[in-house]
């Protein structure tokens, strides 16, 4: 089974409870997709056995074949690719490496080559198989990382993935293929709003999912009205409590140092299997 | 004209809090969202809208059903997995065009969408430009270019010298897009071990770019080590700490009435904390 950790909005408590589902159960896989800031490791601090580069493919004009018929740019929609008279221009950051350029160009003078935009790292934490991407600093497309986290899936495990914030493609690319999804919020008008934008990705992606109230207690009601509104499930309330503030802030899950909060992951686990 | 973008690395550190307070101290400014996926700035300035915008992001591949003589081509070569069984996914579609050129039928086109809009609003505190990326959509880079456009074409046009752009969490394609050429990227940080791990991928960043940084911690009192480390690692990295915000509860009742902790609370530390964070970005060492 495949359970991804997701939010819109940023720092609502998803690596918080990745990482608790993770602690809490037996046989477990954890993939942090959140490759443009991966924390999970930050909470679990695994033991790295396993690191290889990620690479993405971007076209490289060999110059004695291209005749300059701008073909390749012209084709291109990400602009990638710029031809002048008697010149050209490769723009790696742009490429999504779909190869069409290569494909289209009628003198063959386009080859694709490898390019390094990230490393994913495997390693092991308190029994916990940990898979982990990293995005290069500068580079924009995370896609490509997060894919390369995700074909480490093991499925005779049960698979936890904490999804990157916010609503757009790297969210998409994380959640797709999951079999439930647990949506993070906080319950204030911006926690609110963005589970909306979350909820809405879910729906188009047809994931199903719960919420968890995290900070409970904070805020306004807004939140419940509108799970209880939409029919959506509230699977867990986790208090705004200084304690667990103060251990996330020294890098330590909650789980681990408060008992009784395992207990209510492996329940949260067990409604989650049964729906 | 000064451009500064606000952005943290990590989510929820208080980007948002701290620009909306910025807006109000500043005075005169124009503000932006660049947070496009999941903007959040609105709930606090309660901006009227002026000017709606189309936002045509990217393309989709879409195939006619009709002509398709089930060759596979398509399947075969696309990179995104988009095509499965004679349908294209639109999620998983990237627009690249590639079907479309293969497919020895011309069964496939590529179609322009719809992914969002731009925003030209009016706040109290001057003009705000923003936008909303349809969920799950693309591009949201290129919305935020466009959403920077927009705000230093009505500064120019109001004659307006100073832009605060509140910038989206991570270090990727849309964060690239909000710290691009602008005066100076102020970091807001939190005291926790993943805050500052964020914090230091996000410097990186702006320092691949070559924007100046400034750092600024908040809820700084619900871990005062780290806070002592922070302010050790920017001080032997030369990089200026412009403020301490300590954590209050204000600030959520604010937010709960849709309002700017400076206006809801002007004599609270949190306020006059940010007035003098707003001094010393005018103004940085």
């Amino acid at each position: 089974m495949i359970i991804s950790v997701a939010s819109g909005k940023g720092g609502t408590g998803k690596t918080t409870v990745a990482v608790g589902l993770a602690l809490s159960a037996e046989n477990v896989q954890l993939l942090d997709c959140d490759v443009e800031e991966p924390n999970v490791h930050i909470l679990l601090k695994p033991k790295i056995h396993h690191e290889r580069p990620v690479y993405s493919l971007v076209p490289q004009i060999i110059e004695e074949r291209c005749n300059y018929c701008r073909k390749c740019a012209e084709l291109c929609q990400y602009h990638a690719i710029f031809v002048a008279k008697k010149n050209f221009l490769v723009f790696p950051e742009l490429c999504h490496s779909c190869g069409l350029c290569s494909v289209a160009c009628p003198e063959k003078a386009i080859i694709e080559k490898e390019r390094q935009i990230g490393v994913v790292k495997k390693g092991l934490a308190q029994g916990i198989d940990i898979v982990y991407g990293e995005l290069n600093v500068g580079e924009p497309m995370a896609g490509p990382v997060i894919r390369d986290v995700k074909k480490e899936i093991d499925r005779r495990k049960l698979v936890i993935i904490d999804v990157p914030p916010g609503a757009s493609c790297p969210v998409v690319e994380s959640v797709h293929g999951s079999d439930f999804t647990v949506l993070v919020t906080e319950p204030t008008p911006f926690g609110l709003h963005d589970l909306k934008i979350a909820v809405e990705v879910l729906r188009t992606l047809n994931v199903p999912f719960g919420v968890v109230i995290n900070r409970a207690g904070i805020g306004d009601k807004k939140v419940y009205q509108f799970c209880e509104e939409e029919g959506i499930r509230i699977l867990l309330e986790i208090p705004f409590s200084r304690k667990i503030a103060e251990l996330y802030s020294r890098g330590v899950s909650f789980v681990t140092e408060m008992k009784e909060w395992k207990t209510k992951f492996q329940r949260l686990l067990e409604t989650i299997m049964e729906a | 004209m000064r451009q500064i973008t606000v952005l943290s690395g990590k989510g929820g550190t208080g980007k948002t809090t701290l620009v909306a307070s910025l807006a109000v101290f500043a005075g005169k400014l124009v503000i932006t969202d660049c947070d496009v996926d999941a903007p959040n700035l609105h709930m606090l300035l309660n901006p009227s809208i002026m000017r709606k915008q189309e936002f045509k992001g990217f393309k989709v591949a879409v195939l006619d059903e009709s002509r398709c003589i089930q060759c596979r081509k398509c399947e075969e070569s696309c990179r995104f997995n988009a095509i499965n069984d004679f349908k294209i996914d639109p999620i998983l579609c990237e627009g690249c065009g590639l079907c479309a050129y293969i497919c020895p039928v011309e069964a496939i086109e590529l179609k322009e969408k719809v992914c969002g809009y731009a925003y030209i609003s009016k706040t109290k505190y001057g003009f705000m430009s923003h936008a909303r990326l349809n969920p799950g959509e693309e591009n949201s880079g290129k919305l935020v270019t466009l959403v920077r456009q927009n705000a230093r074409q009505i500064a120019e046009k109001e004659n307006v010298d100073l832009i605060i752009n509140d910038g989206p969490p991570g270090i990727g394609c849309p964060v690239i897009a909000s710290v691009g050429g602008v005066d100076l990227g102020v970091i807001v940080v939190e005291p926790t071990l993943s805050g500052i791990h964020d914090m230091k991928r996000a410097l990186k960043m702006l320092n691949h770019f070559k924007v100046n940084p400034l750092v600024c911690i908040n809820m700084y009192d619900l871990n005062i080590e780290n806070t002592k480390m922070i302010e050790a690692f920017c001080g032997s990295n030369s990089i200026e700490v412009a403020g301490k915000i300590p954590f209050d509860p204000l600030v959520t009742e604010a937010m709960v009435l849709g309002k700017t902790i400076a206006e809801y609370s002007p004599e609270s530390t949190v306020s006059k904390e940010i007035k003098e964070i707003f001094g010393k970005i005018l103004n940085p060492h």
